[in-house]
């Protein structure tokens, strides 16, 4: 016989991590439904997800490589630039998708239990895919400027779920905030595009000034990108220690706060979704 | 009381309405303005805004207890709180007050086809939509072929369901459903899908179920299917419980409860536009005959009688008064209205009186219909309640073949009639089968 379910007002329920568990299966369905419907007819996806790091990429290389003619920090300027598009782009899509997925799901919300954290979860996943496509883009870069990563690479995976574990966070937050106040959906993509100049994406974070390096690195992205360029280049390109300490310790927070908001406002989405 | 599968105590839920409010939800910027005006208003005047906020509860102090494999009806007029007991104990929705004890795995189906996904082929969204339902993927795949040969649709599998006419799509979600296999099941109103033959089919695996020992809530406007199926029923009325007793008797109470319902209250409407000058302050349905009916027969008279209240002094002169009807799908399909048929009211009288609207032969079909009320007095808007109530309408011998129009199948039906031309007769019957 299953445990017995009491059902109260402000019941935190105990067995929410456990229901959690017992859903993961509906969590690999949403993530393979989105997945699949994103890719199923459009070829056009799969170029999209290639084209627009690359001709961002194009772009940055030309304005602040040849234009403001920026320090390359030891790699080739179209390489650095890209082994940031790559984690950036991940953050951003995931914090969109994942911000938006309760509105786009909210059929289900309003018509099935199931511990709601798995929506916001699983839509993170399809902007993983595009991750993977444009990680393969890079892997011809780096053989175009004969760029050799070495064991370093192996860090790679570490920074990747940094980036994840960041985003998921911010994207709870969101999500949560875009159920009750409908006109946060403005918000996700101007802090996206905002997000995109002021992380390093275009530049090293090599030329902030020292003093200003810390504070910098409390935008959790300034860590896990020059964690990406220094992973994929050997070593070559620098890599500030504090910095990335700072910001996983952001990145925690961001998620154990995003889990917590969630978990409160999870119980009114039905009503107001 | 020793084998209570669900214990439910005192449970309450409250919703806030806000009223003068038309957005379906909250965005930030009014939270703001409105808090920013709060303050300023606060500066001024010294007390706080009033923000014009009533508190509705759907469910109050309701308390039952529910055996192991019993089967429960809950009936209701819409809005008694049904549903809302349903979202609460499927867990979709917290209470505001009281507490439920359930002892079981629950699967909960209030709609058919949940998180269907039309891009999707018949063979994902089986996998899909039983993983919403709470089914494992080794599960679905167990019961995957039983579950093709139920919906009949074996060879559409590979087929987006986008493609799917609309009697496949509901037939292979119910399917889906139909083969979950909980300890507790809670269904509303999902059987009036489909053709006559598949509800005949869904039923069958109903009754199969509730004989397998599980436990069924079971919500359903047919009250032929709650007799049949439930061995006990439950009566909500505006939020309170009111009876809970085997079956029979509680479709008893709810026919004669059915049968005295009153007129429906307007007055107290508040999301209407207008002068005022002339007011709905009720409206009612009746049959032909002038009887009051709680629902409108296709191809029978219909008759909806607004009672009005004039603040004006003398009598209200050229009155046009229009009724919208909106289907489900909030789609305007009808218009009734005075100045089409040229007959605006000259002059009305003053105070108060009854306007009735009659439909001869009502060829709406089955389903529940929502309608708009418009008036307008010299020209001026005087009353204008947009999605005043609503009606249902139930399947009626329209043609008098003691045929019923199948439901899914259109919105009207209109009389018609069909000839065959062929050379040798073309003569005799020259007119071609009347469609319109």
């Amino acid at each position: 016989m299953s445990p017995e379910i009491v059902i109260e007002a402000g019941h935190t329920e105990r067995n929410y991590w456990r229901d959690l568990f017992r859903y993961r299966e509906l969590f690999y369905f949403l993530a393979w439904r989105d997945v699949l419907v994103r890719y199923k007819q459009t070829v056009i996806g799969v170029l999209w997800a290639v084209l627009r790091p690359f001709l961002t990429m194009v772009v940055f290389v030309f304005i602040f490589g040849r234009i403001a003619k920026l320090p390359s920090d030891g790699v080739p300027y179209p390489v650095m630039v890209f082994a940031a598009m790559l984690p950036w782009q991940l953050f951003a899509t995931s914090l969109s998708e994942g911000s938006n997925s309760l509105i786009t799901n909210s059929n289900l919300i309003s018509k099935i239990y199931f511990p709601r954290l798995i929506i916001p979860a699983s839509s993170v996943i399809v902007s993983f895919v595009d991750f993977a496509i444009s990680a393969a883009l890079l892997a011809l870069l780096m053989l175009w400027y004969h760029v050799w990563p070495g064991l370093h690479l192996l860090a790679l995976p570490i920074f990747t779920i940094f980036v994840l574990v960041a985003s998921t966070g911010a994207g709870l937050w969101l999500a949560a905030l875009n159920v009750e106040y409908r006109d946060f959906r403005y918000v996700v993509p101007f802090v996206a595009q905002l997000g995109l100049y002021v992380s390093p994406v275009g530049f090293s974070s090599a030329i902030i000034p020292e003093k200003w390096r810390l504070i910098y690195s409390l935008n959790p992205m300034v860590g896990v990108i020059d964690g990406f360029r220094w992973s994929i280049s050997g070593g070559r390109a620098s890599i500030f220690l504090p910095g990335i300490w700072i910001g996983l310790a952001v990145t925690v927070l961001l998620l154990l706060s995003g889990i917590w908001y969630f978990r409160r406002m999870e119980r009114t989405f039905a009503d107001v979704i | 009381m020793s084998d209570a599968i669900i214990t439910v105590e005192n449970l309450g839920k409250k919703y806030s309405l806000r009223h003068q409010r038309n957005e379906r939800y909250t965005a930030l910027r009014d939270v703001i303005a409105e808090k920013a005006l709060g303050f300023f208003k606060n500066l001024k005047s010294g007390n706080g805004v009033s923000v014009s906020k009533e508190d509705f509860w759907a469910l109050k102090d309701v308390s039952f207890e529910v055996q192991r494999g019993e089967v429960v009806g809950i009936i209701g007029r819409n809005g008694a709180g049904k549903s809302t007991l349903l979202k609460i104990l499927s867990r979709i929705t917290e209470p505001t007050t009281g507490k439920v004890r359930i002892k079981g795995r629950v699967a909960s189906l209030l709609e058919v086809g949940t998180g269907f996904h039309p891009e999707l082929t018949g063979r994902e969204n089986i996998f899909l939509n039983g993983a919403i339902l709470g089914m494992t993927k080794a599960e679905i795949k167990s019961k995957f072929d039983e579950i093709v040969a139920f919906a009949e649709t074996e060879k559409f599998l590979d087929t987006p369901v986008k493609r799917y006419s609309s009697g496949m799509y509901v037939r292979l979600a119910f399917a889906v459903a139909a083969h979950l296999e909980p300890e507790i099941l809670i269904v509303d109103e999902v059987l009036a899908v489909g053709d006559a033959e598949f509800q005949k089919k869904c039923l069958g695996k109903m009754e199969q179920v509730s004989r397998g020992g599980r436990t069924v809530l079971f919500v359903s406007h047919n009250m032929a299917a709650i007799e049949a199926l439930c061995s006990s029923g439950l009566m909500l009325a505006e939020g309170k419980l009111v009876t809970r007793a085997d079956a029979k008797a509680a479709v008893e109470t709810y026919l004669r409860q059915l049968s005295r319902r009153g007129p429906l209250p307007l007055d107290t409407r508040r999301d209407r536009e207008g002068s005022g000058m002339l007011r709905f302050i009720s409206v009612e349905l009746a049959a032909d005959n002038q009887v009051r009916v709680p629902v409108f027969q296709c191809g029978a008279t219909a008759i909806l009688s607004l009672r009005f209240k004039s603040t004006a002094e003398r009598e209200l002169r050229n009155v046009r008064i229009a009724i919208g009807i909106d289907n489900e799908s909030e789609q305007r399909i009808l218009l009734l209205d005075t100045a089409l048929l040229g007959q605006d009211f000259r002059t009305l009288p003053s105070r108060d009186g009854t306007i009735q609207v009659v439909i001869p032969k009502l060829s709406l079909l089955p389903g529940r219909y929502h309608f708009t009320i418009f008036a307008t007095v010299g020209g001026v808007i005087a009353d204008w309640i947009k999605n005043a109530a609503f009606f249902d309408v139930e399947g009626g011998d329209f043609f008098g073949t003691g045929q019923l129009p199948p439901q899914g199948q259109g919105v009207f039906t209109t009389p018609h009639s069909f000839h065959v031309e062929s050379k040798a007769t073309a003569k005799e019957t020259k007119e071609p089968a009347s469609v319109s």
